[in-house]
């Protein structure tokens, strides 16, 4: 097995400073905005984003959560070991709001697509977009693809991208795994 | 989240710790799930269950049917009273006819005790239990042991007295053995008639002195005189039990402190219970009921995680 690292702490650091001006160009002062993170690995990155746009970009008023997709997933019983539930929270309307979905890695797109199921539980946004901070290009399994996104990655298969946080992992970083 | 021990529920006794563990983790997901503006979620949209009742049920009844719907299953539903069960056909012939028409899951309640292990022996689908006789019904003492864990934050170390009918009571046994594998303790209460001969063997102590019982209690979970399997007179009359082992708000108030209220319901209001107390703040009599739906979709959501797709 090798690893590669792809993004240090550094490169992360500046690549969330992007991501969060390019939301601001976007939605202004997120008056009528969303965040929500997807369980599990895409809270850490909603809720550094949300820091990020609060005490530097001095957005105050920004309303964020989390959405578990676990009853929404289109393996249920295809997998060998159980899928493991995590907490949802949503305590705003979307209804009419422009929701932001984030998740560290865009894969195969199955993710994405039971949370636009789950979020149809809680209303009807207005708007839907999606950030990641990976889009691993040419692994889609449906027609899904990120409004913003951190850095472009053409792994194969056999690769696996791990995302560390600093809150989780000791350390920001980003690895590309190979199995040999 | 690990998977269950058991492949069916057929009683608590089946279950370890790590099991109801599981069942509460995945209610606490399911429990958000049932305040949503939209209480639906489309798991198990490939799973048909069948509700076999062959005994009268309301409150258990509507609340698997309900947490089926919310997990988006196929339901056919099924009552012995309009049945051909009637016309003399045999337990297994009725279910491997409903079996043929492709159920993976069988919810039944059935007078006989022992009903559920049977059917688990002889058809191929999971079966969950939701009634047999006055043997157990372990999806009642689950969100019972899960509506007592949302009020006073753990089961464990926390004193439950179940007061009335213990002879009879299916609920009361699932109860013992799910408050015990929790780390409650757990004394009965009522008269001696109506308690079994070996209850002390399960590790539980009597209490004939319901102000006593009361007094010594973090949680009183009061049960229905159940009339209907009463064959002989077990006490003089309604009257003297209500003065004996009806819980007022007058013994509530003379016992200084403030305890939980739960009742699997029916309730009979006025003869083991007040309309005032089961009324009261303390009661979490309709928070058991909220809780019911989401412990019968973790139930049937961890089951059918078992059943392998062809």
């Amino acid at each position: 097995m090798s690893r590669k690292t792809l993004l240090n702490s550094t490169e992360i650091h500046i690549i969330l400073h992007r991501l969060a001006c390019q939301l601001i160009e976007n939605h202004n002062d997120f008056s009528n905005t969303v965040i929500i993170g997807l369980q599990p690995r895409g809270v850490f990155l909603a809720d550094r984003l949300t820091k990020i746009l609060k005490e530097d970009y001095k957005v105050n008023d920004i309303k964020s959560g989390t959405l578990d997709i676990t009853f929404y997933r289109d393996d249920f019983r295809r997998r060998d070991a159980p899928l493991e539930a995590n907490k949802t929270n949503i305590d705003f309307i979307v209804e009419e709001k422009n929701v932001v979905f984030i998740d560290d890695v865009l894969y195969s797109g199955r993710s994405i697509r039971a949370a636009l199921s789950a979020i149809q539980s809680f209303g009807r946004p207005k708007k839907i977009e999606l950030l990641v901070l990976i889009d691993r290009r040419f692994s889609r399994d449906l027609p899904i693809q990120p409004d913003y996104k951190g850095r472009k990655v053409d792994a194969i298969n056999n690769e696996k991208v791990i995302v560390q946080w600093k809150e989780q992992d000791g350390k920001d970083a980003i690895y590309l795994i190979k199995n040999n | 989240m690990s998977k269950l021990s058991v492949e069916h529920l057929l009683g608590i006794k089946y279950l370890n710790k790590n099991d109801i563990d599981i069942i509460f983790q995945t209610a606490d997901h399911f429990k958000e799930v049932i305040n949503r503006p939209i209480k639906k979620v489309p798991s198990l949209r490939d799973i048909t269950i069948a509700n076999l009742f062959f005994e009268n049920s309301t409150r258990t009844k509507l609340s698997f049917e309900l947490a089926e719907k919310r997990l988006s299953a196929d339901i056919i539903n099924f009552s012995a009273g309009q049945s051909s069960v009637k016309k003399g056909e045999t337990l297994i012939d009725t279910v491997n006819n409903i079996l043929s028409m492709k159920v993976d899951i069988v919810v039944m309640r059935h007078p006989n005790v022992g009903a559920g292990v049977f059917l688990s022996q002889h058809v191929d689908a999971k079966i969950i239990n939701a009634g047999d006789g006055t043997h157990e019904h372990p999806t009642q003492a689950l969100l019972d042991s899960y509506s007592i864990r949302e009020k006073l934050g753990s089961v464990k170390g926390k004193k439950v007295v179940i007061i009335g009918d213990i002879l009879h009571s299916r609920v009361a046994l699932s109860n013992i053995f799910a408050l015990k594998l929790q780390g409650a303790v757990v004394k009965v209460c009522g008269p001696t008639t109506l308690i079994p001969k070996h209850i002390k063997s399960l590790g539980i102590d009597i209490e004939t002195n319901l102000k006593k019982a009361l007094e010594w209690c973090d949680v009183a979970n009061v049960l229905r005189v159940q009339h209907e399997r009463m064959d002989i007179k077990y006490f003089p009359s309604i009257r003297e039990y209500t003065q004996l082992f009806g819980i007022n708000k007058q013994i509530l108030d003379s016992i200084g402190k403030k305890i939980v209220i739960m009742h699997p319901g029916p309730i009979n209001r006025g003869v083991e219970i007040t309309s005032d107390v089961a009324d009261a703040d303390q009661s979490i009599i309709l928070n058991q009921v909220e809780n019911g739906v989401a412990i019968r979709m973790a139930i049937i959501y961890l089951l059918a995680e078992q059943i392998k797709r062809n």
